[in-house]
């Protein structure tokens, strides 16, 4: 077991747990210096066997779900030496250490008499010469996209010992038409952009959409009522409801970790903006702050006891966290420049923001008590950041000087490997859904 | 309607009224000869009397909701001239440039539209015919990637509805 395998994925972990450790900022440094760049892990993965273009069309999705995590290299298949035949069958491992795969994944996709299609796959450890999972899934022919990430999926947690993030969807606003009058919808994709689709018709601006922690509802403010107000929407019947009765225009909502509230924030006459609870069972709201200035973009920490918001109590955006109560407001950010859309890490550990300062719009990351920042990515403009479920990786919207519109990035922690996103039209505000357990 | 004669009477009058549309406000179409002007559309006390002549809008600083001694006197004619005309409906945006956050500026927006309706109040307008509404950076009228579209788009911009005078 004393492969070169096992090593470089251990360097692969610990690369992880680096970014995630509660050292400062250098000690990320420290370990990049220490390990050098990252060398992604070459992967081989073949074609998988099947009787039409089923076998390489998923295998190419969990190639490339794999590469674009920045943590794989995948092989280009026109340097295999073997042909594998057999997928049942022991590969012949001196093949590929011979091309430097590190791990080798083969398959086989069937057609069921019920018309199923059976995906199965092996994971190879090639210098160990050891089979690392043997899996198989059953589908309809129009989940075949989604069975990829699920393999995808399984081999990431495989090698890098982290959940998978891959068989998850993007919430997101497709922007069409020009600057002064762009039309903005729900629409909602898988995470690399594929199978996207809309969700409202454009009439009315449609913007910020967040899932709910079981992936069948979002939650969303929309000017379909002539105001700002948040609404639900269940994804697959389209059933659509105004999110309580609140006197003045609501907006900047997200679900609580357990999806029993929406909080948001609601305009009082004044002008000014504080942060409510609706409870959707039983209908009771709830003043969480009450202050004489902007407050807005709450985000729950995941274990549902702390919120984090943005306010300019003290006279810029700044980010600010607070009891789910609303008690012990205190500021945490206290960098050069403005911060706001602050949002909890699923894994708790970190807050994602956008910061503006020098003239340029960043996406960084902070611990919930404001110490260890990091800048992620800077540009003319660029904001609204959202958490892969595994909390590895971040997803925003830049937004090029000029006419043109906004397109989503995706960045992991390190700040290094940063990939564009796919979708239809430009995009902005990206939510990324939880993962299925 | 004897006002309307009277200007029409008056190619004084008129030519004031050309130089104050050309000046007014660039993204409106500006008609090329007085029969093209349609003096029924400038008519006092209507809404292209109160775009025209005495300003639907104000601007702001950056990231301020402070009401500057120029929106103060635009505001001062608006109220007056809201007073004057006391059957519309009301409906006052606010509106911030591109540089601040999607749901910060929502925010900021309505702050600013509250500010302009509070200014409108103090001069004797009704509060109930008041509505207030925010579009954050939503709805730029000026498109460009610098200083002179962002100071254009932070703005408030005073709607009128229902029937004038």
């Amino acid at each position: 077991m004393t492969s070169i395998f096992r090593s470089v994925m251990l360097a692969v972990t610990l690369a992880l747990v680096g970014v995630m450790t509660t050292q400062p900022a250098r000690a990320l440094v420290e370990i990049d210096v220490n390990k050098g760049v990252i060398e992604p892990l070459p992967i081989a993965i073949t074609e998988f066997l099947s009787g039409d273009t089923l076998g390489k069309e998923i295998s190419d999705i969990v190639a490339a779900d794999l590469q674009r995590s920045g943590l794989f290299a995948p092989i280009d298949r026109g340097a295999f030496i073997e042909k594998i035949s057999n997928p049942d069958a022991a590969p012949r491992f001196e093949d590929w250490k011979v091309i430097n795969a590190q791990a080798l994944v083969t398959g086989r996709v069937t057609q069921e008499s019920d018309g199923r299609v059976r995906a199965e796959f092996r994971l190879w450890d090639t210098f160990a010469g050891q089979q690392l999972i043997g899996e198989q899934f059953f589908a309809s022919k129009a989940n075949t996209r989604r069975v990829a990430h699920i393999i995808a999926d399984a081999i990431y947690e495989r090698l890098t010992g982290e959940k998978g993030y891959f068989d998850t969807r993007i919430v997101f606003i497709d922007e069409s038409g020009p600057k002064n009058q762009r039309k903005k919808r729900l629409a909602i994709m898988d995470q690399d952009g594929a199978n996207a689709r809309y969700l409202s018709d454009g009439r009315a601006i449609a913007l910020t959409p967040r899932f709910s922690p079981n992936r069948q509802e979002i939650t969303y403010m929309s000017y379909e009522s002539g105001q700002p107000q948040v609404y639900l929407l269940q994804i697959e019947t389209g059933q659509r409801e105004l999110v309580g009765n609140f006197p003045g225009m609501t907006f900047a909502p997200r679900f609580s970790p357990d999806g029993q509230k929406v909080i948001m924030s609601l305009l009082r006459d004044d002008g000014n903006s504080n942060i409510y609870t609706l409870d959707l069972r039983s209908r009771t709201t709830t003043r969480l702050t009450d202050s004489s200035a902007i407050d807005t973009s709450p985000s729950y920490s995941p274990d549902g006891t702390q919120i984090v918001f943005t306010s300019d109590r003290g006279g810029r955006a700044q980010i600010y966290v607070m009891n789910a109560d609303g008690s012990n407001q205190r500021r945490i950010s206290f960098g050069d420049g403005s911060y706001s859309t602050p949002v909890w890490s699923p894994r708790g550990d970190l807050i994602a923001f956008t910061k503006q300062s020098g003239g340029e719009f960043q996406i960084g990351v902070m611990r919930t008590d404001g110490s260890g920042e990091r800048i992620l990515s800077s540009g003319f403009s660029q904001e609204g950041p959202t958490w892969a479920p595994n909390g590895r990786v971040i997803m925003f919207f830049r937004q090029p000087a000029g006419s043109a519109g906004p397109r989503l990035f995706s960045i992991d922690l390190t700040g290094r490997n940063e990939q564009p996103i796919a979708s239809p039209n430009f995009a902005s505000d990206p939510a990324w859904s939880p993962l299925l357990e | 309607m004897r006002r309307i004669a009277a200007l029409t009477r008056n190619p004084a009058a008129i030519a004031l009224f050309m130089a104050l549309a050309v000046t007014g406000c660039a993204s409106k179409k500006v008609p090329n000869n007085p029969a093209d002007l349609g003096l029924g559309s400038a008519t006092p006390g209507s809404t292209q009397d109160f775009t025209v002549n005495v300003g639907d809008r104000i601007f702001f600083d950056t990231d301020s909701t402070l009401i500057r001694a120029d929106a103060q006197a635009t505001l001062a004619k608006q109220a007056q001239w809201l007073n004057q005309y006391g059957s519309y409906a009301i409906t006052v945006e606010g509106h911030a440039d591109e540089r601040g956050t999607r749901e910060y500026n929502l925010a900021l927006g309505a702050r600013r539209a509250a500010a302009t309706r509070d200014f409108l109040v103090a001069r004797g307008v009704a509060a109930n015919r008041i509505k207030t509404i925010t579009y954050g950076k939503e709805r730029p009228v000026a498109v460009c990637d610098d200083i002179s579209c962002w100071s254009q788009n932070r703005r408030a911009v005073t709607v009128l509805s229902g029937a004038g005078s």
